[in-house]
């Protein structure tokens, strides 16, 4: 038995999510999918589990061609998808669970997937009490229902997306022990990951994505640094901006400020010069993020041990910062940075301190023409953030920072932006830290980080686990960090 | 091609509810013709029924100006109906107490109202930015508190001498009666209160710096926040101002109209109003016509009841079928942009 894909390509909008994507998986096999956020794993995944119908390409199982046109489709075909967290309806029981969306017929009823589950919990030493409502079951353990609820659906092609991002160490050896029995007993599993340690250690191959296509597959284990080869491009090498001497005085402290995330909270001590720009390089969700927005200020973080100026600002609100030149630039720059359906100028109007009852619409106005000259946005006085791209959107973004920000906080910079914009972004940045502006921005782009800062944290599973002077910093170094091995 | 469309939707969108409206008088075996004579016969065919069309303009005004601010916040306030009530009692209240010269008694009514009116509308606000109930249940609640506090008022503490009914109190002393003309019912005074109002809240939305914040909020409370705007606060401005100008709808209809407190002095004009803001795309200057015509629809019913022996609840009909294809012709035009492709401005 074997799975076969067929170029598979699948596009959103302008983005090609997977490029023709052509991969064998055998029976009994456990095939690892690698690659950084956005390589496409993801699309994949969901294209084989029926979530997103491709655009071209087609899925064989022992040669016979399978519609994957729904997830209840997929299933039936043999295909099922274990999610990071399980979808499950929380206040019904194990067994009622397993339940919903099986075909009603006379083989899928209570009584029989009381008895499946207990035959399955047998067979693999899991411990789950069909009647028990499913809050009370641990992540690990509701993974474990959904194995069985797919195997019970007759799944021969098990997929794995992240599954271990959301359990403990030892739940995860027991997953791990359950999916290499599942393969031994002729399953193929696809394990869905950007950790390369767990890679090396469950997979039998592994398929490296990047940007929607399949860089190479390898046989396991094989040395690290060759999938961090295949995983991130390592053409350009640049070299780091300058070294810290030329930095002034200490312009932001963290001290032992908690840092609350997805997994758990790390504690962080750090300083910021002034006119330092400092990187937080990581995958998506490992931290960076919920640092930037707490010493940003924001309402949903932990905000203390933050010291401006050596001044302890913990008790300031995000507000309170803005007065003292803090500044925070959202990753979503359309949902959280700009308001649609205003103008730029009643963006400029928003973000001026004018106080007086009537706004002067004229000023605000001449305002918006000179920032819409100064950062050559394609735009009028009367455009709406719609209407703008990305680089155009950014540009604004940047105009619409009063003057001399002390500590400009941003996410994903150039995501999104051509290279020219994206060069031009920088050059401004640049200019801002030459007048005293501290940086600290997050990215995923290597080049990004490693030719513009002064320093780079990486952050894995919520924790920063190596500071970096940007001297030091090389793809490799940097595609082994992300991946958890230092 | 983007004006061509426009005109075509303008087109459709006056055609398809008076088809639809013609179609329902044949359906009840009116004669369509007849019934759009006495339409504007009836709205419009005499001073006094032109007189009596603007008294119910001028609640509908004054209810559509209040939603405005809600709508622009990004609410939706169906507390409304509650705030009118609310504004009437607390009119009401000043009217029974309060001896003094006529436009001592209706300053004094108009602030009481005001404040009612911001009361009631305060509540549901603070209900939704310290509670977390949502505005529209809260709302709902406060508009069943306010219809019983009326009805208790009536019946209780208010009651006209001898008799407990729902009629209604006894009369305001005339010194708390909008003035009017001879020989019609509306009061020009509360007229212009209605457009000025109306004028000073665009005025307020558009052209103020408070205005704006209450419309990023609306529009994007997590941007807005991220300019440094206290969103929660600028929900509950909104909700004290409609409150307050809803609070007015009552003043007029308690002494401009009825001349004393009925239980149904709200008079449902606040859910028709939420149509009529509706119908406008949220565009303060299309309020006026839409408004009027609102108030000839329901003016025209009682001809239709008369001449032709249909229910008087007919033009609400008539008003729901032009609201819901008016609705359905801007879903549809909404869907059919955004199957084109959209234009992409290059980035530079």
């Amino acid at each position: 038995m074997s799975l076969q894909l067929r170029s598979i390509t699948k596009t959103f909008g302008p983005i090609v999510a997977n490029d023709s994507l052509s991969l064998t998986i055998e029976s009994g096999e456990i095939h690892g999918l690698l690659g950084e956020n956005g390589a496409g794993k993801s699309t994949l995944a969901k294209v084989l589990s029926g979530f997103v119908s491709p655009d071209s390409g087609t899925v064989e199982l022992d040669d016979e061609q399978l519609k994957l046109s729904s997830p209840s489709a997929a299933v039936s075909s043999g295909i099922g998808i274990l999610h990071q967290e399980p979808l499950v309806f929380l206040d019904f029981s194990a067994v009622d669970n397993m339940l919903v969306g099986s075909p009603r017929d006379g083989n899928h009823t209570k009584d029989l997937a009381e008895e499946h589950l207990l035959k399955i919990c047998e067979q693999f030493n899991f411990s789950i009490d069909p009647l028990i409502p499913v809050q009370k079951l641990s992540v690990g353990e509701r993974q474990q229902l959904e194995i069985a609820r797919l195997l019970w659906l007759g799944a021969r092609v098990l997929i794995l997306d992240e599954p271990t991002t959301a359990i403990s160490g030892s739940q995860r050896e027991n997953l791990f022990q359950t999916i290499r029995s599942l393969a031994e007993a002729g399953m193929s599993v696809i394990f869905v990951s950007h950790k390369l340690e767990e890679i090396q250690e469950i997979c039998s191959r592994v398929t490296v994505l990047r940007q929607g296509r399949i860089m190479g597959t390898k046989h396991l284990p094989c040395p690290t640094s060759d999938l961090i080869d295949l995983m991130f491009d390592r053409e350009l090498e640049p070299q780091g901006r300058k070294s810290s001497d030329s930095l002034g005085s200490i312009c932001l402290e963290l001290c032992g400020q908690k840092v609350t995330t997805h997994f758990e909270s790390g504690k962080v001590d750090m300083t910021f010069r002034t006119g330092e720009i400092v990187g937080l390089a990581g995958l998506e969700g490992a931290g960076q993020r919920d640092l930037l927005r707490s010493i940003a200020g924001l309402d949903d973080t932990v905000t203390e041990g933050v010291f401006f100026r050596s001044r302890d600002i913990g008790d300031d609100s995000y507000i309170h910062r803005m007065q003292y030149g803090f500044h925070y630039l959202p990753a979503d720059r359309g949902r959280e940075g700009l308001v649609d359906g205003l103008t730029i100028t009643e963006h400029v109007a928003l973000a001026s301190p004018q106080r007086s009852i009537a706004t002067d619409w004229k000023l605000s106005r001449e305002e918006s023409k000179k920032i819409i000259d100064k950062f050559s946005i394609k735009g009028t006085p009367e455009s709406v953030p719609a209407s703008l791209s990305g680089g155009n959107q950014q540009r604004l973004l940047l105009g619409l920072i009063p003057d001399n920000p002390t500590v400009l906080l941003m996410e994903h910079p150039t995501r999104g932006l051509d290279i020219e914009s994206a060069a031009w972004v920088w050059k401004y940045l640049m200019s801002l830290t030459e007048e005293g502006t501290t940086i600290l921005f997050s990215s995923s782009d290597f080049d990004e980080l490693m030719t513009y800062c002064d320093r780079i944290f990486v952050f894995f599973e919520g924790a920063i686990i190596q500071e970096l002077a940007s001297v030091e910093a090389t793809t490799e170094r940097l595609g082994s960090l992300l991946g958890g091995v230092k | 091609m983007f004006v061509r469309n426009d005109l075509l939707f303008l087109g459709l969108g006056i055609l398809v509810p008076v088809c639809a409206s013609m179609l329902v008088f044949l359906f009840v075996d009116a004669p369509p013709l007849r019934a759009t004579e006495l339409f504007f016969e009836g709205a419009f065919g005499s001073s006094q029924r032109m007189g009596d069309t603007l008294m119910i303009w001028v609640p509908l005004l004054l209810a559509s100006s209040a939603l405005i601010i809600t709508f622009s916040a990004g609410m939706w306030n169906i507390g409304i109906e509650g705030q009118i009530i609310a504004g009437a009692v607390a009119a009401s209240f000043v009217a029974r107490e309060f001896e003094a010269s006529t436009p001592v008694v209706l300053t004094a009514m108009i602030v009481a109202g005001l404040i009612g009116g911001m009361i009631w509308g305060g509540l549901a606000g603070l209900l939704r930015v310290r509670g977390g109930v949502n505005e529209i249940f809260g709302g709902l609640g406060l508009n069943f508190v306010a219809t019983g506090l009326v009805v208790y008022l009536i019946m209780g503490p208010w009651s006209r001498r001898g008799i407990a009914s729902t009629g209604g109190t006894e009369p305001f002393r005339p010194q708390a009666w909008f003035p009017t003309l001879d020989g019609l019912r509306v009061s020009p005074l509360s007229v212009l209160l209605a457009i000025g109002v109306l004028i000073l809240v665009l005025w307020f939305l558009s052209r103020t710096s408070y205005g704006l914040r209450l419309r990023a909020t609306g529009k994007n409370p997590l941007a807005a926040s991220r300019f440094g705007i206290r969103t929660d606060a600028y929900l509950l401005l909104s909700f004290l101002l409609a409150g307050g100008v809803a609070g007015l709808a009552g003043v007029t209809q308690a002494a401009a109209v009825y001349h004393r407190l009925v239980p149904s002095i709200s008079g449902g004009y606040g859910f028709l109003a939420i149509l009529i803001v509706l119908l406008a795309g949220f565009r303060g200057q299309w309020i006026l016509p839409i408004a009027l015509f609102f108030a000839a629809v329901s003016m025209a019913s009682f001809q239709w009841q008369l001449q032709l022996g249909l229910h008087s609840s007919l033009g609400g009909v008539i008003q729901g079928i032009l609201v819901l294809s008016v609705l359905l012709l801007s879903g549809y035009r909404a869907i059919s942009y955004m199957r084109k492709p959209i234009s992409e401005e290059g980035d530079a």
